[in-house]
């Protein structure tokens, strides 16, 4: 047996020059960062602070920064197919097929798995045990186990750029293509394997935030006071538990097919193709609201507090919510219409897709009635906010155009569905998490980023998004085909040439943003946020301080109002010194999560290229370290009651310095409570 | 000899403990699906024998009887044993979880027999879809019997150095709901699986 397995020599990309240099660039990318933490020094912390941490903020954090780098990869295979498409009319432009193959395949692989999935945990991470007054999530542990197995997901698609060819089979993997009969070799493997990975960390995910949820609030803080953010991620939580075993069931499926010559989703010996479409978007369609629905909570907090009103219908939002959470599962097979199912099932499915875009009518009404006579702030998280509004119903329109059955069979696998699901999920999903990015930030970091370049970036990226998707729409309908290399109608190609255009201006949106977060960081002691409530807040996450203390709360709040730090502040109990600190009881950090996820990597490496030695050794890893960290019961340690008293009083004397809140002058200002001096 | 019953858990353990146990029930409704996709997969290619063995030709009654009752057995002693640690009595609990961890391996190793006859006489996985199937879905619920066995040996050498204390007690409330839900499994595969596939 080869210790290699099937690596060989020839599996680096030095048959292709495009490929050579993504390589190069993700290898030198790798080495700056190992480079720049030598530099500063920074080895210690980074170990001890950072990935051992079971911090949820910290963990946060980390996912964030792992969804931003993400984003930025899956833009450049995004630029890299608009750029071939723009060009490739009569001629193979500059991607060659099995290249541009790959690109559309880690494009969407990565926008969803590894940009849109570690933001959205990042996201709840930082601010959902805020909101509800508690101080860690349910599992800190298995937290921090989740962020790692996420980011072992991530690292094989980063290394299937250096080592081996990427999966050509699409972001959705369909067998019979992606079975071994007609595409050998380890593509599909490298995206199975990371998909399964990654997937178990999701899992986790939504098991803590659930139990999190359900059991860590504080007190008076019942189920109807929870911040609407609070609440999507609760029924997202739900869907993760209920949808992700369909996808880890297809993948595991895939890999049994593929590896060891199972007969799933073979064309002969019994094979069943469809059954892996069925259980992929079992999983797909709740994945869709999964993503979307925290977006939406981010949208509600924002409207409310830059509209400086109480949020309208806040009941119906939270209906609406759950609705589309039990609708979900109601709709997937609209993803395939075209299999030939009978009149009657695509007729059901195509109803139901349609209902459902009912209770997302309603919190788009909701969200307008909360910024009738409101007054209105215009911070870049509240233009994300109007921008996603106004864009996101032209997407929910074309959406109910697909969901009728006859329509779909005219325009199934066009441009016109990649337009229409763009057009739901980058004002839909992205402008909901950089609007949550710039609203939490102060709370993360202590100060606030700068306006004027995210404004610049929101205007990037609406235009910009205008311009690269709705001439989609047109080639959809004028018939051309999604995912074309390269083709041979010069009508189509204005169209492409201008979603080139789209397609650079958002690029000049992502550049903004890296310039927002550069001047920011460098200007940070104009933007400093000493009160931890930047935007006259109203829930709980602005009644700590920016960036809060390890234990978020040192005397947990007791809640009694919807809006439960509004409410403190008008009734003029917020900053309240308590009379005595007590100790508080806190998990240490370990490197246990890390090791697993690095295992966890090393075991999908293996098992892509057949080193079985390696996998099981990896494997061996993991199950010590599981039992090894179930048998320690000292996990804990006391933070004492003067060690809690020694933050709390640095806290007050920063409140008392704190300049008058630029929000102050706004007629809707709550005020801010006038910290009682340090003792 | 100490006892759960005099035991003082604090009530911030208490209320970890129950968090605990909430998101292990959240994990066992997520398994359930995990089995439930496999069934459903089950029942669409049991049909696809691809001109190979059908599910009668290759199950046997005998065997699936002698593996339910050792698992439903496996079931019953862990409730003793359950028993046994609300009296708080060490060596009983012991006892009991070596018992069971004998009829659990008892259990694999007739499905391993199982599955290796079948691999022999030619009737693997690669044969037909039906085949591929059935491997999968009992061999995952035999996967976790494995990892259920391997939890229950944790256990013994907890119990036998940590003794019945309250973090011990509380993992092998959970161990139990792992252990009887992939009973509950083997139940729905008996009955879906082996029955219809000889009667």
């Amino acid at each position: 047996m080869d210790i290699f397995g099937r690596l060989t020599l020839e599996s680096l990309p030095f048959y292709s020059v495009i490929a050579a240099s993504g390589a190069a660039v993700t290898v030198l990318g790798g080495l700056a960062v190992v480079g720049a933490i030598t530099y500063f020094g920074a080895w210690r912390m980074v170990m001890t602070q950072w990935v051992s941490s079971v911090d949820h903020k910290k963990i946060g954090i980390m996912y964030i920064m792992l969804a931003l780098v993400m984003l930025l990869r899956g833009f450049v295979d995004a630029a890299m197919m608009r750029s071939q498409q723009a060009i490739a009319l009569n001629n193979e432009g500059y991607l060659p097929p099995d290249h541009f193959d790959q690109i559309f395949s880690s494009h969407g692989t990565i926008m969803i798995f590894f940009m849109a999935m570690p933001f959205l945990s990042g996201l709840a991470n930082l601010i959902v045990p805020q909101q509800i007054g508690s101080r860690d999530v349910a599992f800190p542990f298995m937290n921090s186990v989740s962020l790692w197995l996420t980011t072992a997901g991530a690292g094989l698609m980063l290394i299937s750029l250096v080592v081996g060819k990427f999966s050509t089979a699409g972001w959705t993997g369909y067998p019979p293509y992606s079975g071994v009969e007609y595409t050998p070799g380890v593509g599909v493997d490298y995206w199975l394997w990371m998909v399964f990975i990654a997937g178990f960390g999701t899992t986790m995910t939504g098991i803590n935030f659930l139990v999190t949820i359900f059991k860590c609030r504080a007190p008076g803080m019942t189920m109807f006071r929870l911040p609407l953010f609070t609440w999507t991620m609760f029924i997202t939580s739900v869907l993760i538990i209920f949808a992700f075993p369909a996808l880890t069931v297809a993948c595991g499926m895939l890999i049994l097919d593929r590896n060891f010559g199972f007969h799933f989703f073979t064309n002969g010996m019994g094979g069943n193709m469809m059954n892996y479409i069925n259980l992929f978007w079992l999983w797909g369609h709740p994945e869709v609201y999964i993503l979307i629905l925290p977006a939406f909570g981010v949208f509600s907090e924002v409207v409310s507090v830059f509209s400086q009103k109480r949020l309208f219908g806040y009941i119906s939002l939270v209906c609406a919510t759950i609705a589309i959470g039990l609708l979900s599962f109601t709709v997937w097979l609209h993803h395939f219409f075209t299999m030939g199912s009978s009149a009657r099932v695509n007729s059901f499915f195509g109803t139901m897709t349609t209902i459902i875009s009912v209770p997302t009518g309603v919190k788009v009404f909701d969200w307008l009635l909360t910024m009738y006579r409101g007054r209105i702030i215009f911070k870049p998280p509240m233009l994300f906010t109007i921008g996603f509004l106004v864009t996101f119903v032209i997407g929910g329109l074309s959406g109910v155009l697909l969901a009728l059955p006859p329509i779909d069979y005219m325009m199934h696998n066009t441009t016109f569905l990649v337009a229409h699901f763009h057009n739901m999920i980058i004002p839909g999903v992205l402008f909901g998490y950089l609007a949550g990015y710039m609203y939490w930030f102060p709370k993360a970091f202590g100060f606030k980023l700068n306006e004027r370049w995210g404004t610049i970036s929101f205007w990037c990226w609406i235009i910009g998004f205008y311009i690269a998707f709705m001439p989609l729409y047109v080639l959809g309908l004028l018939g051309m085909p999604r995912r074309m290399e390269h083709y041979e109608i010069a009508a189509w190609q204005p169209h492409l040439i201008a979603a080139w255009v789209g397609a650079f201006i958002i690029m000049l949106g992502l550049i903004a943003l890296a310039v927002q977060l550069v001047v920011s960081v460098r200007e940070r002691k104009q933007a400093l946020d000493l009160t931890g409530d930047p935007w006259n807040g109203r829930s709980l996450e602005w009644a700590t301080s920016s960036p809060a203390a390890p234990y978020n709360f040192a005397v947990l709040p007791k809640v009694e109002s919807r809006e439960a730090w509004w409410d403190m502040k008008q009734r003029g109990v917020a900053y309240r010194r308590p009379e005595k600190y007590e100790d508080i009881v806190m998990p240490k950090n370990t490197y246990a999560g890390l090791v697993i996820g690095v295992a966890g990597g090393v075991f999908g490496f293996a098992a892509i290229w057949w080193m079985w030695w390696l996998a099981f050794s990896a494997l061996a890893v993991i199950v010590g370290t599981i039992i090894y960290r179930a048998s320690d019961d000292d996990d804990e340690f006391v933070m004492t009651a003067s060690e809690v008293k020694a933050i709390e009083d640095a806290r007050f004397a920063q409140l008392a310095k704190a300049p008058k809140n630029e929000m102050a002058d706004e007629p809707g200002f709550a005020g801010e409570a006038a910290p009682e001096p340090a003792t | 000899m100490s006892s759960i019953a005099d035991m003082t858990i604090n009530p911030r353990d208490a209320e970890r403990y129950e968090e605990k146990d909430f998101g292990f029930w959240l994990y066992l409704m997520s398994d359930a699906v995990i089995f439930a996709c496999l069934f459903a997969t089950y029942l669409v290619m049991v049909g696809n024998t691809a001109g190979g063995p059908t599910p009668k030709d290759v199950f046997s009654l005998d065997r699936a009887a002698a593996e339910t009752a050792l698992l439903l057995l496996s079931s019953t002693t862990f409730g003793v044993a359950a028993v046994a640690l609300s009296a708080g009595e060490r060596s009983k609990v012991l006892l009991w979880l070596a018992i069971t961890f004998l009829l659990g391996a008892s259990f694999i190793f007739l499905e391993f027999g199982e599955f290796r006859g079948l691999i022999a006489e030619g009737a693997g996985p690669e044969r037909s879809g039906f085949l591929s199937a059935f491997f999968t879905l009992v061999g995952t619920h035999g996967l976790h019997v494995s990892v259920g066995l391997v939890w229950i040996l944790v256990m013994i050498g907890q119990v036998f150095f940590k003794g019945l204390t309250a973090p011990v007690a509380s993992r092998l409330m959970r161990l139990g709901l792992f252990w009887h839900f992939l009973d509950i499994i083997w139940v729905v595969i008996f009955s879906v699986v082996y029955l219809p596939g000889l009667v």
